[in-house]
């Protein structure tokens, strides 16, 4: 039985901070399509369209028919555990430094036998269900746990390395000042956080959000505000200088959207500002937390695991009635992509949330369906427990993916001011 | 076409067993192991360099070359040239292939050579990219190597079967004590059931002394016309049968046996002996699990019994009704890459022509090595085996 990890004890200054590895990361293209359902929370695998055998791992033909149509397609993910092992040696850094290291061979009842990691509770003879998880490469692993889960599996040490559960580390939610921002304290104080840091910018400006937070903080304690402005380099190098070492997850809810086209309602000033919270802001952000966020990546059972960027489904496809908000969001998804390849050397996973439209003031002329803050932190919270890093938020961002992947120019096309 | 209707390999004599000494790690490369077991060949046999025609060889560290770079830094210019690589099977599979050449006169004198370095790093070098299906879906799991794979073939043989440690013990202990009496065996000091049962665990259940060691070395000899052997003066050993087989059982859903099971009936069949006129077992031995697959799967007891039968025979060449691996095997020896799917062979052709460097198996008349390689994702895919048979028994 998994037994609760015990929170972490204060750091030691003097003792030296666990370098960051990487288990290994060098895959096949075929290879990489495990990584993209494991990205998005799928349990995927090469399915053959001609007979239908499904394949692990993956390859260029069908193992039985010689068919070259290999979609990938959901599938079982049961199987019972034929053997396993506990590795008490291994060649690679980054399991040296976590021995010893459970793994099993898992039957699946769909066909293939796969080489997985394994949970503490699972045994061989188990029966068993399999996720595809990303790894601290950042590729897909195979990853088993028993079907019935046990009492406090997420606190499994290997499923950790898998997962960035925010249960006992420190969250730096950037901008208190919006329901969004008030749902994601309540969400990550709900998901056992440690700590949690709320920015708040333009102290001139009362905020019923951050009113709540407040008093949140003042009921429960764990939650401290700090001024943070992603416009002010001054203001995010300060805090980072403050914070910088205390963060395991970074929540960027950056948000300032206005109305308004490049040929239709153009408004310069808009736009900048737009860019500077979105773009600049980020980079702002990247730049100063970064770094030492991406330095902590092994640092404990509670080391630095995440970035999350709450950005719009319109990153992905301009929406003309919001065309240079979506301009910004899509300069932001560049940057987040930018870190995502900077972050990995620490193990640290930049998870990107595509959200549609939140109900609030900015979108009321927007019809419906639109989102509530509550369900958007939940979904984000959810995420970061389960290790994903995109996911789409609400019927909208969803419809976008699936239209994006089946024809880009269709959307292209059908989105109306 | 019936079982028989396979040629038979007639008139082909296999000699002139050379091991260039194994170390733990070495400087030189692979072209100085598989250049020095040449020379060697070419001096017991006493024949010129130019004589060899044919070459056959088995490496995973020539890289960036093939067998035909190596053919540039030995200064020859043979008509007939084969690259096995198939590892751990490429001794059966090498051994077959050089005999067929001479036979059909493709070649006359072909020099079977399988040789390794062992450069600090170089093994984790090779795991680390040794399939396209050990990087996507075993390396990153642990990177253990072939160690994760054979802990699980061995968990859950231990659990089907009902084999114990002590049973692998056995086997490994009689092992060790072969190899007392032979001069290239790496290890040196007898092995206790306490030290074998206590040793430190590497990926459970196997510990230090089921797991071979990487080594550097060569392991060569070679295959001729039996008139040509007779000419040059040479001891050799006469081939009764050979078989070998490429992804048995892929529907095994974790590996119990090997190619060795699919082909043992027409095996002894060519060989026009049974498993009872064996008079020594070289199996091959990276792990014990697969020893005991391979005791089995060749058919000395049925599947499972293997554990039964260890403990019913003495493996020992010196008391031995069952001698097992009679140099030591790779465990005790040492694994030099790619030669360790010919260390077997190449000792067995040393009992046979009476050339032998340790322990001696009395009056032995027929001797059967059986080679197994690449475990390409969960399972070892190559299997090959060779009976060879004492000239003029």
């Amino acid at each position: 039985m998994t037994t609760r990890l015990p929170p972490p004890k204060k750091k030691d200054p003097i003792a030296r901070t666990l370098q960051p590895t990487q288990p290994p990361g060098n895959r096949s293209r075929e290879a990489q399509g495990l990584t993209a359902m494991a990205a998005v929370g799928r349990f995927a695998l090469q399915t053959c369209a001609a007979c239908d055998r499904v394949q692990y791992p993956p390859q260029q033909i069908c193992g039985n028919c010689l068919g070259d149509d290999l979609p990938w397609r959901d599938v079982d993910p049961a199987g019972v555990l034929l053997a396993e092992t506990k590795l008490h040696h291994a060649n690679d850094l980054y399991f040296r430094d976590r021995m010893p290291w459970r793994l099993g061979m898992v039957k699946m009842d769909a066909g293939p036998a796969v080489v997985a990691h394994i949970a503490e509770d699972c045994q061989q003879g188990d029966r068993v269900r399999l996720s595809l998880n990303l790894d601290r490469s950042g590729h897909a692993v195979m990853n088993a746990r028993p079907e019935t889960p046990g009492p406090n599996q997420e606190d499994d040490l290997q499923l950790r390395e898998l997962s960035t559960d925010p249960k006992d580390r420190r969250v730096l939610i950037v901008d208190g000042k919006t329901g969004l921002g008030l749902a994601l304290v309540k969400a990550f104080k709900a998901a056992g956080a440690r700590a949690i840091y709320v920015g708040h910018a333009e102290p001139w400006k009362t905020s019923p959000f951050l009113e709540e937070i407040k008093a949140i903080a003042a009921d429960a304690g764990g939650i401290t505000l700090f001024p943070l402005d992603v416009t002010d380099t001054d203001s995010v190098e300060k805090l980072a200088s403050v914070l910088g070492g205390k963060v395991e997850i970074m929540v960027n809810n950056s948000y300032h959207l206005r109305p308004g086209g490049a040929v239709d309602g153009l408004d310069m000033n808009i736009s900048r500002e737009e860019m500077d919270v979105h773009y600049f802001g980020l980079l702002r952000l990247a730049g100063n937390f970064g770094p030492v966020l991406r330095s902590r990546g092994a640092d404990g059972d509670h080391g630095a695991c995440a970035w999350v960027n709450i950005l719009s489904a319109y990153a992905q496809v301009n929406n003309p009635a919001f065309g240079t908000y979506s301009a910004s969001q899509a300069a932001a998804w560049s940057v987040a992509q930018c870190m995502r390849a900077e972050m990995s050397g620490g193990g640290v996973r930049v998870v990107n949330a595509f959200a549609g439209p939140l109900e609030d003031e900015w979108h009321q002329m927007v019809p419906p369906p639109k989102l509530e803050p509550d369900m958007v932190a939940g979904r984000i919270v959810a995420a970061l427990q389960k290790g994903l890093e995109d996911l789409a938020i609400g019927a909208v961002a969803e419809e976008i993916a699936e239209r994006l992947a089946e024809n880009p120019k269709e959307i292209e096309r059908e989105i109306k001011l | 076409m019936s079982k028989n209707s396979r040629m038979n390999y007639d008139g082909v004599a296999v000699c002139v067993p050379v091991t260039i000494p194994y170390s733990r790690y070495s400087l030189r490369s692979a072209h100085w192991f598989c250049g020095r077991a040449l020379a060697e060949l070419i001096k017991v046999a006493g024949i010129a360099k130019d004589e060899v025609d044919g070459f056959c060889v088995s490496s995973f560290t020539l890289a960036p070359d093939s067998a035909v770079g190596l053919m540039q830094h030995l200064g020859v210019s043979p008509r007939w040239l084969d690259h096995i690589p198939m590892g751990g099977a490429s001794g059966g599979v090498g051994l077959r292939r050089a005999a067929r050449a001479v036979q059909c006169g493709d070649a006359e004198i072909v020099a079977c050579i399988a040789g390794d370095t062992n450069h600090v790093g170089s093994f984790r070098n090779t795991i680390a990219s040794f399939s396209q299906f050990a990087n996507d879906a075993v390396y990153p799991y642990g990177s253990g190597g072939p160690n994760g794979s054979f802990a699980f073939l061995t968990d859950h043989y231990m659990r089907e079967f009902g084999a114990r440690r002590e049973d692998f013990a056995k086997l490994c202990i009689a092992q060790r004590d072969n190899a007392l009496a032979f001069p290239h065996a790496l290890m040196k000091r007898p092995l206790t059931l306490d030290a074998y049962m206590d040793a430190r665990p590497i990926a459970d259940p196997l510990c230090l002394f089921d797991c071979v060691m990487p080594c550097a070395g060569a392991e060569a000899y070679l295959v001729m016309a039996e008139d040509r052997a007779k000419s040059l003066n040479l001891d050799y050993a006469r081939i009764l049968s050979t078989i070998e087989r490429h992804n048995a059982y892929p529907d095994d859903p974790i590996q119990i046996r090997g190619g060795w099971a699919m082909d043992v009936d027409g095996f002894y069949d060519l060989a026009g002996i049974g498993p009872e006129d064996i008079d020594f077992l070289q199996v091959y031995d990276d792990y014990p699990v697969i020893c005991f697959m391979q005791i089995e799967d060749l058919g000395f007891c049925k599947k499972g019994e293997a554990a039964e039968f260890v403990r019913t025979h003495d493996l020992t060449v010196a008391g031995g009704d069952f001698p097992i691996n009679t140099s030591g095997g790779q465990l005790s020896v040492g694994q030099a890459g790619a030669a360790g799917g010919s260390l077997g062979l190449v000792e067995t052709i040393r009992q046979l022509t009476d050339a032998n460097l340790g322990a001696v198996v009395q009056g032995a008349r027929h001797g059967l090595a059986s080679c197994f390689g690449m475990i390409n994702y969960d399972r070892g895919l190559c299997s090959s085996a060779a009976i060879l048979g004492r000239a003029g028994a």
